[in-house]
Order: C-alpha cells, then structure tokens, then sequence
C-alpha cells in the first residue's frame, strides 16, 4: 500500500466511483490488487444516485439474462453484510399485465425464467388484486418474480467502496480526469479534496501510473474514450412522502419492454417501487437525444399520467421531489465490458442502460476474472467492447 | 362572538374558538402532531406551513400541514 | 400587497397568490385572534377596491414554460399566465440545532406567535423566548399580550452590538412603528421586569414527551430554566426557491435586482425579504416600487427611491447587529438530529464534504421541508453551499404534476392577468 502511494503506480485505475465503478475497486482489491478509483464529487453520484435500484432478472436476451440472474445471486449472497442504509429488500417484482395480449407475455416469461431456475409465478387478475389492492381494476394478470429486489443505489456504491477502501484500495475525490490511457491517467485540475489528506506527492501528481485503467464512467464513457458507441438516455423520476403499505412489489407494466427498445424519441412506462419508508419511487421514461439534466415537463406529466393510470390512488399523493438521469446505451443493449481494442491498458465496464444496479457485481467480478485469468462463470464473448470495434479494427 | 368548534383528535372531541388552526387544537389538547421516523412525537416547530412537523390526518387524508388549516366542526384529527 | 395595489391602481389587471388562507403573509398574518395591525387593513382595503384578484390557498410548485407558473390549491390545480411578475415570497425563520430542539412545543419565535395569533392560549404559560433579531422583541411583546409569563429573553447578540443598534434607531428617526417598537419595548422589558440577556443562547432542551425545562448560557455560565414552550428563531432566511427555480442571479442567498426591483430575468421582479432581509418597511416601499415598474410607471417608482433609501439602513443595521456568533456552531451534540424531516444526526453529516454528498448518503434534505430547516442550518455549521432547485419547489399532489399533459388547462383553471 504504501508502495503505490509513494511510487504513485498502481495495478489499476478505475475511472468513476459509481456502483460499477465501487463493484469493481471491490473486487480487484479483493484479489489483492493495487487499485485507485477517481471521481469528481461524490460516490454513486452519477447515474447511481438517478436511477432506481431495482435489482431484476431480465429476460430481454439470454446474455442479458445471464448477467443479470449471476449479478442478482451475488447481490443475494452479499445480502447479510449490507448495512440498513443499503435498503435492501427482496419485494419481489410484478410485471402487470393489462390485457389478454400482455398475459400471453406472462406466459412466455414464466416459461423462460422457469426453464433457467428463476422462481416465478402467474397471477390471475384476482390474485393481483389481492397482493397490490391499489392497481386498478380489471387488469389481466402478472409474473411474479419473487428473488428481484430492490436497495438504496448510492449508499450501496458507498458500502462497496468502504470495503475496497478496507482490503487497500485508495479513493481519489475531487478529481477530474482529462484523459486516458498508456496506462497513464491524466487528471484534468489537479486533486482536491479528500485527496489533500494524503501525503504531498501525492498532492503534486497530475497523472496517475496504472498497468491497467478501467473506464466506468457512465453515458460519458466515450468523453474518455473516443469511439465507444455510448448514447445517453435520459430518464425521470418521482418520489413521494410516506404511505405505508400502499405498494408492496416492484411493479412494471409489460409495456415496459416496449419503452425499452424504442427508437422514438421518448418514451414512458408505469414502474413504481416501495421504499422501506412507504415512500414510492414512480418512473419511467426513456429519451434519445437530451442533453440538458433540466426535468421535461412534457415527459414528466405523461410518466405521472401513465402511473396513475395503472394506480389511481397515486393522483392524491403528495410528491416530493423529480429528477433526471442519463442512462448510458450501446446498440445492442448490451453493456462493455473487458478490454478496449484501441488501448491495451484500457478496459471498459459500462453501458448498462438501465441495469447498472443489477449488473454491477456480476460486471465486477467478470472483469476481474478477465484479467486475473480466471474462468468466469459466464460466457463473456456477448459483452466484449471487440464485438462492436470490430469493424474499426478491420478498415 | 363566534361559536365554539368541536373536531375529534384522536377520538376525543375538543372544543377551540372558531378560526382557531388545526395544529393548535392538537397542541392545546397536550397532544404530538406526528411521530418521527426514529419514533420521537413531534409539534409545529415554523408555525407558516414550511416545516412539515405539524402533520396530521384529518378526514382520513394523511400529510395535511395542519397550521394551515382552519378547525372545522365533526373534522376527524388522527396522529397517530 | 403593495405591488399588487400600486400596479392595479395603474389600471393593470393583478393577481396575487398566497399559501395561506388570507393574505397578509406572516407579519400581518389574521387569526382567531385578529388584530391585524391598521397598516395591513389600509393596505387591503385598498387591494380590494382596485380590483385585485386574490387567489388564496394556492401554493406555486412549477414553471413548465416562462409566463406560465404552475399553483395547486386545497384540491385542484391552477394554470397562471402573465406578462409580469412580481416575487414577494418573503423569508422563513432560521432554525439552528441543539439537543432536545425536537421536542414538542419547542417552536420558532415567529412559529409560535403564529400559533398564538390562531388561538393558542398562553395565559399562565411560561415561555422563553431565544436566538437572535429584532423578532424576539416582537414575539415577547406579544406573548405578553396573551398572558405568558417570560422567564427569559436571550439574545445572542453581544451588548456592543445591541447598544450600536439602539443608538442608530434612535439616530436615524427611523421609519416609525418598528423603530418605536423596539424603543419601547426596551424599556417595557426593564421596566416590566421581562429579563432581557445578551450574550445568550439555548444549549439544551429538555423533557420526556414534551418541552419541561431549557438550559441557556448566561454571562458564560448556564442556567435552567422551567417553562413550557421554547420560541427560538436565530433571524430570517430568504424565501428564494421560486426566484431560483426560474432562474433569477443569486448573491449571498439574495435575488439580484436592479433600482426598479427589476431580476435578471426579463420581466420578473421581486420586492420584500428575497432581495435581502429588511424589516416591514424596506418590504413595503420596495413592493410598491416592484408594482410599479412592472406597470410601466418608472418615473412614479423612482419618487419612492428615497424612502427605500432611509429604510435600506434599517436593513444593514440589521444585518450587523444579529450576525450569527461561532459559538453557536457547537451547539448541537453527534447525535442531535439536524434533518427533522428524516431524522439525520450531526454526527453521519459531517462525515461529508458537500451539502450533495450528505443528501445522498444521509438523505439529509430529502424529505417533505424541500431543506428549508436542515439547509441553513447545514449551512451555518458546515459551511455547505446549497444546490439549485428543481420543481416542485413545494411538494404538490402527483396528479397536479401531472396535469396538463395532454395540453393546456381548461378554461376554469386558467388565470390570466397582466402581473
């Protein structure tokens, strides 16, 4: 430890302290890796902080399914040693069905998800009613999805760091990078910060030395490194005050997976969440194209509308606060993770789109095993950054 | 001189002048608004509706500020 | 009130929106217990023949597009379009945290008198009255009036300060009923046996379920005092979440205006204790000035640009006076609760460098009061600078929220005007 600090070279760098960031530090200095992780202001400040912690399996591809079912189970057994800041709490996720179509959609998803070990099961219209009394009347049905959960994103990018922080790992806040790469990362104004607790050649440095650096900076990704195919997708979200026991499951509508694939400019779909205070979280929605943070109030009105359409009883409910998010999107939906074909020192981990929470630690720990040279215990070919630059790598 | 109002807090009735705020008929009465979320009882601490500490349920609405809101007679005040 | 009277006079159309139930904000808040000063009828008499739509109940929470605000009211929600604006959103007390400053019937000095004035009865009740501004003066007066008994009033200003004070009301023949007030009551309180102590500050409240005792530093020593309620207010806080949310410059936690009151948002304007904390009279000449101008009639504001100069010193004389001391920065203990909302204690704050960092992990200014208790208060002891604010800068039903999606308001929700 005290090697790195005065040598200022450490086994890796890793660019963003938001979960995947945090999930990554965590396992490289698990296996006993001299690792650095920079961020500007805060841990789980980005799109951590926005988005919903909601830990799913979803079943969109099988590459899709296989990261998150292994994420999620990790997530499970980490469970126990998860402070009650974390939040987290296996309530299970319904997927509402509004009509007959989206029932056959239930069926195909319980049969998918029971084929591959998830416990599931198919509500009819009446048990629905009986375990969410709040969701209107006359809907189809739903999929019971018993093991999703959902936690506290921020905090939970904080536990993982501690424990990194733990097991040797430095956190450098106050930092912002300018550029990548040659394993070399060059910091943009010097460090601040926490950073000033730290010895003064430290202080000095500019650039950090690193056999390798790990891009998981988020819709940003390509700000770092040129040539990702990364595209912000902007999302926004509601909180209200507390009502106990209004809503006890995760609920989505099937619509949902429609919202999710869009090449519209925008979309919206119901997905509410019980936070353990009896808050609800009420999203979604989708856009291509948004740059500014600012909240669209057209988007907002209709994400609120559509939720009151699946819960009336939400109409009266006193909101607290909005906010927006930038999702990070790759083309094929699914996120990079391993080496970047343009820079032997540079790896990448992100472009999870909506999913960063889920895949955070399956992502971590098939990274790692990357580059540690131990078999992952999933295939890792569909996430490879290659897949995309190939044609790059060709011309 | 107006006549007085009663509203039940907590099913008990009190009676308060007319024009007197919810908030300070459940005040009067020695009882909390609300309870916190670490379980401590709490009161009106602004007086002006910015705080929220004066929550109360009345009619079976939950979250109401009661220092805004004018007694009125039969109204059901729970804060529990 | 009185940019509304002075634009309307002009022949424009004006509407004034209002949280509460009547207008008159909080120093000339109505109650049970009446007595709104003669000042304040005057100013609404003439709001009433001039033609002023109030809209009452109804609290701001949005600005979709510019001329176009956002109100929900007891149980719908409004559309408001106008050419002008006029911000008058005022100031709330500055709370600052000490251990046992949870406890019920520990209010604000301004919080309580506004229980008073709805009714609560204080005869034979003890009150100490604490913290720091000319408002405690006010309050002590009042609670008098009402038949408190106050042990105590303790002002954390030091005797310098307060002396200079004085002298500069007596000075400057200062803009009569405050200036008077404060004279007077100096002297009521000596003579009336009220003890009045500078130097003064609450460190500790204490009782089961309720207030039953506070302990104060007096002359450097600390002293209990039984009583039951506690009113402590340490001054006033600009009310400038509106100002922000549609982008008007801020300076020192005030909105930036021009001599005509005007922001730097074209066509927005704003009058009272957002452009700096003033007192009644700063309030209302700048308000008229503000009515003005965003009627047109500049010529006729700037005849009011001297006495908005005399009322100014007022102001800065203030400011100087009750400036908060360092010492009250270690009043509250690790585990005294800063965010009332979520139940945040000092000590998981500090372990944080930003005001950010703490809402995130600690949840500190999550909850229902938006931060408007646990901001200045953070901001005092940690020296955090607060973040920008996003609508709705007021908690609003989701359905209000989500009114208006499929486009405009119905006629019924519209309201229309020139300011």
């Amino acid at each position: 430890m005290s090697s790195a600090a005065s040598s200022g070279a450490y086994d890796v760098a890793v660019v963003g302290a938001g979960i995947v960031g945090a999930a990554c530090a965590c396992e490289f200095a698990r296996r006993g890796l001299r690792v650095v992780v920079v961020d500007t202001e805060v841990v789980g400040g980005g799109a951590t902080a926005a988005g919903m912690g909601h830990i799913v399996a979803m079943d969109d591809s099988e590459a899709q399914f296989a990261l998150t079912r292994y994420s999620q189970q990790l997530w499970q057994e980490l469970r126990a040693e998860l402070p009650e800041d974390v939040e987290y709490e296996q309530c299970g996720t319904i997927w509402v069905a509004a009509d007959e179509q989206e029932m056959a959609e239930v069926w195909r998803k319980w049969d998918y998800y029971r084929e591959r070990g998830v416990p599931v099961e198919v509500l009819d219209g009446q048990s629905l009613k009986r375990l969410e009394p709040n969701l209107r009347d006359g809907m189809a049905g739903g999929l019971l999805v018993k093991e999703d959960a959902v936690l506290y994103p921020p905090c939970a990018a904080r536990f993982l760091m501690d424990r990194a922080q733990k097991n040797g790992a430095t956190l450098r806040l106050g930092a912002s990078v300018a550029e990548i790469g040659q394993g070399r990362v060059r910091l943009a104004d010097g460090l601040k910060g926490d950073a000033l607790k730290d010895d003064a050649l430290e202080i000095a440095r500019l650039e950090i030395s690193a056999q390798i650096i790990v891009n998981a900076t988020g819709a940003g990704a390509a700000d770092l490194t040129p040539g990702i195919e990364i595209k912000k997708r902007k999302g926004h979200l509601v909180i209200t005050d507390r009502y106990p026991g209004f809503l006890r499951h995760q609920l989505v509508e099937l619509g949902y997976l429609k919202s999710a694939h869009s090449v519209s400019s925008y979309s919206v779909a119901f997905n509410v969440q019980p936070r353990p205070t009896g808050q609800v979280l009420i999203g979604s929605s989708r856009q291509y194209g948004a740059e500014h943070k600012e909240v669209d109030h057209g988007i907002l009105m209709r994400m609120l509308q559509r939720a009151r359409q699946y819960m009336p009883g939400l109409g009266p409910k006193s909101a607290l606060r909005t906010w927006t998010g930038f999702r990070a999107a790759t083309p094929d939906k699914l996120p990079l993770i391993g080496p970047w074909p343009g820079d032997k020192s540079v790896f990448l981990a992100t472009g999870h789109e909506g999913l960063g929470i889920t895949a955070s630690l399956g992502t971590a720990r098939i990274l790692v095993d990357q580059i540690t040279g131990v078999r992952p215990a999933i295939p890792i070919e569909p996430y490879l950054p290659s897949r995309a630059a190939k044609e790059h790598v060709h011309a | 001189m107006l006549s007085p109002v009663t509203l039940m807090v907590n099913g008990s009735p009190v009676a308060v002048p007319a024009g007197t705020t919810v908030a300070v008929a459940v005040v009067a009465a020695g009882q909390a608004c609300r309870t916190s979320v670490s379980g401590e009882p709490r009161g009106p601490l602004c007086g002006m509706g910015t705080c929220f500490e004066c929550r109360v349920a009345i009619n079976g609405k939950p979250h109401c500020r009661s220092c805004q809101i004018l007694c009125e007679p039969g109204m059901e005040v729970r804060t529990d | 009130m009185a940019a509304a009277v002075r634009a309307a006079e002009c022949g424009v159309r004006v509407g004034i929106v209002d949280d509460n139930a009547s207008l008159g904000g909080q120093i000339w808040r109505s109650g049970s217990e009446g007595g709104q000063p003669k000042e304040a009828v005057g100013w609404a008499e003439r709001l009433r023949t001039a033609g002023v739509t109030a809209l009452c109940s109804m609290r701001i929470f949005d600005q979709p597009e510019a001329t176009v605000l956002l109100a929900e009211g007891t149980d719908d929600v409004h559309e408001l379009r106008c050419e002008n604006l006029v911000l008058a959103t005022g100031a709330r007390e500055r709370f600052l945290p000490f251990p046992g400053w949870t406890l019920p019937n520990v209010m604000g000095a301004g919080g309580l008198q506004a229980m008073v004035k709805c009714g609560l009865p204080m005869r034979g009740k003890r009150v100490v009255v604490a913290g720091t501004g000319p408002l405690l003066l006010a309050v002590a007066a009042c609670l008098r009036q009402h038949g408190a008994e106050i042990p105590l009033i303790c002002e954390q200003a030091s005797w310098g300060n307060l002396a200079r004070f004085s002298l500069s009301l007596l000075g400057q023949s200062l803009l009569g009923p405050y200036g008077k007030l404060i004279q007077g009551l100096r002297l009521t309180a000596e003579l009336g046996g009220t003890p009045f102590a500078a130097n003064s500050w609450p460190l500790a409240a204490h009782g089961r379920q309720t207030l039953e005792s506070v302990t104060v530093s007096r002359g450097g020593k600390s002293e209990t005092i039984r009583c039951d309620y506690l009113a402590c207010g340490f001054h006033l806080v600009s009310n400038i979440e509106l100002p922000l949310l549609l982008g008007c410059q801020i300076q020192n936690g005030c909105v930036q205006v021009d001599d005509l009151q005007r922001t730097t948002v074209p066509k927005v304007l704003c009058a009272g204790e957002p452009t700096g904390i003033g007192g009644v009279e700063l309030s209302i000449v700048e308000g008229q000035i503000a009515g003005l101008a965003a009627a047109g009639r500049a010529t006729e504001a700037r005849k009011l640009f001297g006495e908005r100069e005399r009322a100014r010193r007022f102001a800065s004389i203030l400011d100087r006076t009750f400036r908060l001391r360092p010492e009250l920065t270690s009043l509250p203990a690790p585990e005294t609760i800063v965010c009332r909302c979520e139940d945040v204690p000092y000590s998981r704050l500090r372990q944080h460098t930003s005001w950010r960092a703490a809402k995130l992990h600690t949840r500190c200014g999550m909850g229902p009061c938006q931060g408007r208790v646990c901001g200045p208060a953070t901001q005092f002891l940690l020296k955090w600078n607060p973040a920008s604010v996003r609508p709705p800068i007021f908690p609003a039903r989701v359905e209000s929220l989500a009114a208006f999606a499929d486009g405009p308001a119905p006629e019924h929700n519209q309201v229309t005007g020139g300011i």
